[in-house]
């Protein structure tokens, strides 16, 4: 089988050349296989999010090279590589367009790697698959569909964007700290949501949390990133019967130092 | 003071608050839909005129020359886009940029002078200031509430297209926008050019109805452009919801202001001091949501002081 995303050797440093240079990312390489759901944990600063966003395009990269089911994106802009992929972000407001009704940030969703031209944005018969997939979120939304976003519960919003990402099959899906901005009770139900779409389209994902529970809980695969690399990768059997403490031995071991569990990684 | 003086006035006033309220559509395009203060039109509204009044001089039909006052009107929202999106430069100023060129653009086009009559006697236009009581379909007013229905269906139509809806999300979310799939710098061009394309027609029909294109005619545009928006919007926000009646609203929001403008005349304010007025209402209005807010925040924190809010 072909990796679903290889990401070869990349770098990022940000603001190169003054006195804010950042070397975000100083060499990352990592190939996923078709249906791998990676979990990504590290500090703050550790260049987790920097390395989802060059891989969705949010900025190009310094060196190195990207492909997304075999296509080389590291070129591609953002709006382009969108055709391939399903985002959810740490902040609520930003998967939305809060000043637009459900629907609408549907049916844009929809559309997604498609030509968009003069034909009506919305159909009534996507009106009504939207309402079906609506009413599996379980949260009522379905009878809200000409709400404004805006109007939405933080939970309320990231499960909707969710289900943007996934409704229409992205080779990849990436989740930021999706459930970081919840509150633990909501957190739990949109990670559940996320954890079934997944398993139910059979999605390759890489999902970001500060959770060290999370990350051993969910997904087959795990890597954890430090100053720009990723450190430790552990995958199948050996991240099923993963524990805190492994982890810790494996992140001291590559790092050279030891981890302060309580702020780096809060669990 | 006579009263007779003022309503006599007032078809004037209801005129030319259609073709600003024209205009003020375009501005509403940019400053509401795509969330951009757009300062071009205070170049590109006079470039409509002058393109309008030229080619109508030099005996096009007024309908063709509309048609030309549009594109031309669009190409100076390109450049402006251009500026902003493939050159960086922030949009208030790639506005004030596009605008500064367009003034000398505008008198080339005037044949380098600063105003050029377009007189009703010696050439075919749609409307002019002349018909404004007569009772016959050359009524500018109708002619006008005619355009301004049409445009407002045009656009109502566009903006539920695929296009459309790509061109609102871009204004209410950039990132949202490109993470799905959006091409976010053609749509602000897009919608600069849209925008700046109405704002020149608007140009084309002011020419013809003052009967001259002049240099000066947009200074202020983009002021009085808001300040339809905003009394439109302040008026009807809570009765208009759906978006054809929310660009109705800026219409008669235009409307509004110049018959307030004609009854502080007739009550006795200099027209020179028209501007710093508008610049003040419209200060007002901008500012309002934000002191709401503040008052509103403060009554949380003391609670029981009484109040509208
Ligand atoms: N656009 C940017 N411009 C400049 N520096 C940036 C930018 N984005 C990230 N950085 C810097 O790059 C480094 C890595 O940031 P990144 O956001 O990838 O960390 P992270 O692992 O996601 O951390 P967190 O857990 O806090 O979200 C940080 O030092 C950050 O300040
Ligand atoms: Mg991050």
């Amino acid at each position: 089988m072909t990796a679903v995303l290889k990401i070869n050797h990349i770098a990022k440093t940000f603001n190169p050349g003054t006195i804010t240079e950042k070397k975000a990312l100083t060499d990352v390489h990592l190939h996923l296989e078709p249906g791998d759901f990676v979990t990504v944990i590290g500090g703050n600063g550790a260049g987790k999010s920097t390395m989802l966003n060059a891989v969705a395009g949010v900025f190009p990269v310094d060196h190195g090279t990207i492909s997304i089911d075999g296509v080389d994106v590291t070129h591609l802009p953002e709006h382009k590589r969108a055709a391939y992929l399903g985002r959810v972000f740490q902040d609520p407001m930003t998967g939305t367009a809060a000043t637009m009704n459900i629907e609408e940030n549907m049916a844009l969703a929809m559309r997604r790697g498609e030509k968009r031209g003069l034909r009506w944005g919305i159909s009534a018969m996507e009106r009504e698959m939207y309402r079906e997939q609506l009413s599996k979120l379980g949260l009522g939304l379905e009878n809200r569909m000409s709400s404004k976003v805006g109007l939405l519960s933080g939970g309320q919003r990231q499960a909707l964007t969710l289900l943007m990402a996934t409704m229409r099959t992205p080779k990849l899906l990436l989740l930021d700290e999706h459930t970081a901005a919840l509150d633990p009770k909501t957190a739990a139900k949109v990670l559940e949501l996320s954890e079934m779409i997944i398993a139910k389209q059979k999605l390759t994902a890489m999902m970001i949390t500060h959770n060290m529970r999370d990350a051993i809980a969910m997904g087959n695969r795990l890597i954890m990133m430090h100053e720009g690399r990723i450190v430790v990768d552990v995958r199948g059997e050996h991240k099923a019967s993963l524990t805190r403490e492994d982890l810790m031995g494996l992140f001291e071991k590559a790092a050279g130092k030891e981890l302060d569990g309580d702020k780096l990684l809060l669990s | 003071m006579d009263i007779m003086k003022l309503l006599n006035a007032l078809p004037s006033a209801v005129s030319q608050g259609l073709i600003w309220g024209l205009m003020a559509i375009g501005v509403y395009i940019t400053f509401r839909i795509l969330d951009v203060s757009d300062l071009t039109v205070d170049g590109s509204i006079a470039t409509g005129g002058a393109v309008a009044a030229i080619l109508i001089i030099n005996g096009w039909n007024v309908y063709a020359a509309l048609l030309a006052a549009f594109v031309v009107g669009m190409l100076c929202g390109l450049v402006t886009g251009m500026f902003h999106t493939f050159f960086g430069i922030p949009a208030i100023l790639s506005g004030i940029l596009t605008q500064l060129a367009l003034y000398s653009v505008n008198l080339r086009i005037l044949g380098n002078k600063a105003n050029v009559a377009l007189s009703v006697n010696k050439f075919r236009l749609l409307l002019s200031s002349r018909n404004v009581r007569a009772l016959t379909l050359e009524n500018p007013i109708l002619i006008l509430v005619v355009f301004g229905v049409f445009l407002v269906g045009v656009l109502y139509w566009f903006f539920g297209t695929e296009l459309g809806c790509s061109m609102r999300a871009t204004g209410a979310n950039r990132n949202m926008s490109r993470a799905q799939g959006i091409n976010t710098d053609k749509n602000i061009v897009l919608s600069l050019m849209l925008a700046n394309g109405i704002v020149a027609l608007a140009g084309a029909l002011l020419a013809q109805y003052q009967g001259f294109a002049d240099v000066g005619m947009g200074r202020g545009a983009i002021v009085i452009g808001l300040a339809a928006v905003i009394i439109g919007e302040v008026m009807f926000a809570k009765v208009f919801r759906n978006f054809a009646l929310k660009l109705l609203a800026v219409i008669i929001g235009a409307m509004i202001y110049y018959i307030v403008i004609q009854v502080v005349l007739w009550l006795g304010l200099n027209t020179n001091d028209l501007k710093l007025l508008t610049a003040l209402v419209v200060a007002v209005f901008l500012a309002a949501p934000h002191w709401k807010a503040k008052y509103l925040a403060g009554r949380e924190q003391g609670k029981g002081r009484d109040g509208r809010a």
